[in-house]
């Protein structure tokens, strides 16, 4: 699971729950993997992004050091900005751990890198 | 152009043992009907320039890495499954395809559908669409890849009152419909969504008469 797509993940397909997010991170194995990087990508991408989130996830992984606290307001981030954003958001793999549910403390596997959000038939809402 | 003969290449699943396919579909004709689809569609995706992109029950995996290759690494590439065997298989085969995609465990679009309304510019789901009695559409495993209920739409009616929820203003949903389907109710259900319907590619399988159907926002 890279922090991309963790930015996306929510929790509020359980009963009760009316955010669910972020959910947190427990990893249990990160690793970090060469992805080519995409400035144009980026640069699409970030608007789609709660960047507190993605700040939260990247502590919790320990890859946070050199992502700011906020994002400027510019729109030109230079390149050292975008190339942290790119490892941040596509090299670094969550291969295993647990999501939380901030609301309910719900876990959520992940497993092969694959984060697993299913539920049992009772929990849904 | 050797490029793109391989850009149009099935993607491989050459890492699938056959047993593998005692709990994933393996892909088929209606596979192979999505694949032709986007290449048939392949300069309106490219002009709309996607960003993020997402296949419902991707299965195999097949389709999104085809489309991840297509589009290149632009686009965010999300796919969901739920069958656990299913969404490693499609991260094994976006692998062996040296093609980035996002595998989510989840029913539906379930897990994405709040961070990501507004937000999915291309929208896939080949749903299991063959008629079976009700009791046979599953919530896992193999069956889950072919039951569809009643009319074969049991899952796809599931699916149908989020996309426009999903979809950014631009966006453009492919599904895969077989005749059974009775795609005129599927249209219409779509079109009090504002949605406009087109038939991209049909195709005679056997005794299967599949569609690709398109469907974007009316201007």
């Amino acid at each position: 699971m890279k922090l991309l797509t963790h930015n996306m993940l929510t929790s509020n397909i359980i009963k009760g729950v009316t955010k669910g997010f972020p959910l947190v991170i427990n990893p249990s194995r990160v690793e970090v993997q060469e992805v080519d990087f995409n400035p144009d990508f980026i640069t699409r991408v970030l608007p789609k992004l709660d960047f507190t989130a993605l700040k939260q996830a990247a502590t919790q992984v320990g890859h946070a050091d050199k992502l700011p606290e906020a994002l400027p307001e510019t729109a030109d981030f230079g390149e050292d900005l975008q190339k942290t954003l790119h490892h941040v958001l596509l090299q670094v793999e969550v291969l295993e751990g647990e999501l939380v549910c901030p609301e309910t403390g719900r876990k959520f596997p992940i497993s092969n890198g694959i984060p697993n959000m299913l539920l049992n038939e009772d929990e849904v809402s | 152009m050797a490029g793109d003969k391989s850009l149009f290449s099935t993607p491989t699943v050459r890492h699938a043992t056959s047993r593998d396919y005692d709990d994933v579909y393996e892909p088929a004709e209606d596979s192979f009907l999505m694949l032709d689809a986007l290449e048939q569609e392949l300069d309106v995706l490219r002009s709309m320039k996607p960003t993020v992109c997402v296949e419902v029950g991707c299965g195999s995996g097949v389709c999104i890495t085809f489309l991840a290759r297509l589009l290149g690494p632009q686009a965010f590439c999300l796919c969901t499954d739920i069958n656990p065997k299913a969404a490693d298989f499609a991260r094994r085969t976006g692998r062996e395809n040296n093609v980035l995609i996002h595998p989510v465990l989840c029913d539906l679009c379930g897990a994405v559908e709040y961070r990501l309304q507004g937000q999915v510019d291309v929208l896939l789901f080949n749903p299991p669409y063959v008629v079976t009695p009700s009791s046979e559409v599953s919530s896992g495993g193999i069956e889950a890849s072919w039951a569809g209920g009643v009319k074969g739409r049991e899952v796809t009616d599931r699916l149908l009152p989020r996309v426009g929820r999903l979809l950014s203003p631009r966006g453009v949903f492919y599904l895969i419909v077989l005749r059974e389907n009775v795609v005129e109710e599927i249209e219409t259900a779509m079109k009090h969504q504002g949605f406009t319907m087109t038939t991209v590619i049909t195709r005679k399988a056997g005794r299967e008469h599949l569609s690709v159907v398109k469907f974007h926002r009316v201007r």
